[in-house]
């Protein structure tokens, strides 16, 4: 499938001397939700603010549905929607006028149907001719998303669009962002909540001091480099692991009363039945078992540890 | 071009002087009067007659044009800079216009708000001194010309500025003296020899001549000079304003 954003070698320097982006590669495909990881810093702001032309970029290239962000930015621009990071909208508009405002900018005739069909789909209906003054932060994030779709993009950029939103309007944006990928968009969400790439992205990319690290599907992500942790509790505490169980390398915790065992995902089931016959030889007696798949979450800390 | 966004810019814009009705046409206008009531009525009837015409009725093309430079100035200055301050910028720097589509949309607005304020002031001149344009379409047209000029000037401003202190900073400091030693109030020729030659290079003395003209038939220059002066600020502001949204300046990083 031919990539509907195809960024090439892309540098970013600013006239302070700070290296936001270094020599970025990346495509992305259509109809996907690709998520975009990384610290503060680490350059997605910048990567979107460059792909939608408000950042001019020091070298590289940026084709959108095949057409150069710097050599026809009309036609580039016309096909992404953005949802900043910032919540900034004109204080004194109505959310109605507002909309309204960004589909004329974007080229577009007014469409009252497709206005009235957004503002219902983010529960804005009620509030449409309220000021954006007198909305709460979570109703201004919607009315951010509703500009943003105003224009019917084929791309929207999400940059950190639950940033600061409580967890039931978050839950709630997600189930938007889902409906959204059905109809054909293609999204690029940046966030810092790993639960929210895990549970929306088809892949994901992380970001660290203007460089991509890794990109990944991300349930191959999670079983490439997710590790599987079991614990067992035990019924009598032990205090040094005995000699036939040392080939597992068990760590002993809660005061030996958890012994927690690391394994690769691909050869759990030998393994683990070994160990809990060893466990069992031994005359260790289990009180309970449980296992934890290695999170998203896990794999950045450990990226961008590195 | 993006028939739809200028559309969309220049009704936004609109939106917003009929939300700030007051600030933007009736304080101008109160100032005005105040203006007529102060030179025109208690000094000027102690003055005389100049080349025939009341003092109150020829100070009017200057008070005109003291109004409109500086509306036109804050009003498009304000109008970038405000989106600039709240941050909504991005959004016009990532929609898919161009620079004759912004100039249109903006300037194009603020121009039509200050050229309404400088009609509303003639028309409260009128109630107050027996006014006569000699030239009524040529005033139209200079009028016009000036509040385009100018509003591009302001917008230049508004891209340029880091914050209120700035946007405020060249109405208030440059463009106020040089309108009041402009001749709004006076003839240049009433001037001193010496003062009349340092005022040739006040650019401000060529539009109030050629704005009187057309009300009195009388000027310090041609109208033909003042008019190629005002069209060539209007060609060399907004080429400026061309230049910066080509290459980014002060616009994009």
């Amino acid at each position: 499938m031919k990539p509907i954003i195809s960024i090439n070698s892309l540098s970013k320097t600013f006239t302070s001397g700070f290296n936001a982006l270094e020599k970025v590669s990346l495509d992305i495909n259509k109809g996907e939700i690709f998520a975009l990881l990384g610290p503060n810093g680490a350059g997605k702001t910048t990567l979107i603010s460059i792909i939608t032309g408000i950042t001019i970029p020091t070298s590289g290239s940026v084709k959108v549905n095949n057409y150069d962000v710097i050599k026809d930015p009309i036609k580039t621009r016309s096909l992404i929607g953005l949802v900043p990071q910032e919540v900034a909208i004109e204080p004194f508009e109505t959310v109605l006028s507002s909309i309204k405002f960004s589909r004329g900018l974007f080229g577009k005739p007014q469409d009252s149907l497709y206005i009235n069909s957004i503002l219902k789909q983010l529960s804005l209906w009620e509030k449409r001719n309220t000021k954006i003054i007198e909305l709460s932060g979570g109703m201004k994030r919607r009315v951010l998303i509703a500009k943003a779709l105003s224009h019917e993009p084929l791309v929207l950029f999400l940059d950190e669009p639950t940033a600061g939103v409580d967890v039931e309007l978050r839950k709630d944006m997600w189930g938007i962002i889902k409906s959204l990928k059905y109809s054909g968009v293609t999204i690029i969400l940046t966030t810092h909540y790993i639960e929210e790439a895990e549970n929306l992205a088809d892949r994901v990319g992380f970001i660290n001091n203007g460089q991509i690290s890794l990109i990944e599907e991300k349930q191959q992500l999670i079983n490439k480099m997710g590790k599987k942790t079991l614990s067992i509790h035990i019924q009598n505490a032990i205090q040094n692991i005995p000699y036939k169980l040392k080939k597992y390398k068990l760590e002993i915790s809660n005061s030996g009363n958890t012994l927690t065992y690391n394994y690769d995902i691909n050869s759990e089931k030998t393994v683990i039945t070994a160990l809990l016959n060893d466990l069992s030889k031994e005359n260790i007696k289990l009180k309970d078992i449980k296992s934890k798949q290695s999170s998203l979450e896990d794999i950045f800390i450990n990226i961008v540890g590195k | 071009m993006n028939y739809y966004a200028i559309k969309a810019i220049y009704l936004y814009e609109m939106s917003r002087t009929y939300r700030t009705i007051s600030q933007s046409l009736i304080a101008p206008v109160i100032s005005t009067i105040l203006y007529f009531v102060v030179f025109g009525s208690a000094i000027g009837s102690k003055i005389e007659n100049i080349e025939g015409i009341s003092y109150g009725v020829f100070i009017v093309p200057g008070l005109v044009m003291l109004s409109v430079l500086m509306q036109s100035i804050t009003n498009a200055a304000f109008a970038i800079y405000f989106p600039k301050f709240v941050g909504t910028i991005n959004e016009l720097l990532s929609a898919p216009v161009s620079t004759i589509d912004i100039v249109i949309g903006y300037i194009g607005a603020a121009t039509t708000k200050s050229f309404s304020i400088g009609i509303i002031i003639l028309i409260t001149a009128h109630l107050i001194v027996p006014l006569k344009i000699v030239h009524p379409l040529y005033m139209l047209l200079f009028l016009l010309l000036t509040c385009f000029a100018f509003c591009s000037f302001g917008f230049i401003i508004g891209l340029w500025a880091k914050n209120f202190e700035q946007l405020n900073l060249v109405p208030m400091l440059i463009i106020t003296p040089l309108v009041f030693l402009g001749g709004s109030f006076y003839s240049i020729s009433m001037l001193p020899v010496f003062w009349q030659k340092i005022s040739m290079f006040n650019p401000v003395v060529y539009l109030i001549s050629g704005f009187r003209w057309t009300f009195f038939n009388f000027s310090d220059f041609s109208f033909g000079v003042s008019l190629l002066a005002i069209f060539s600020f209007a060609i060399l502001c907004n080429s400026i304003i061309f230049w910066m949204f080509k290459t980014g300046y002060k616009v994009r990083n």
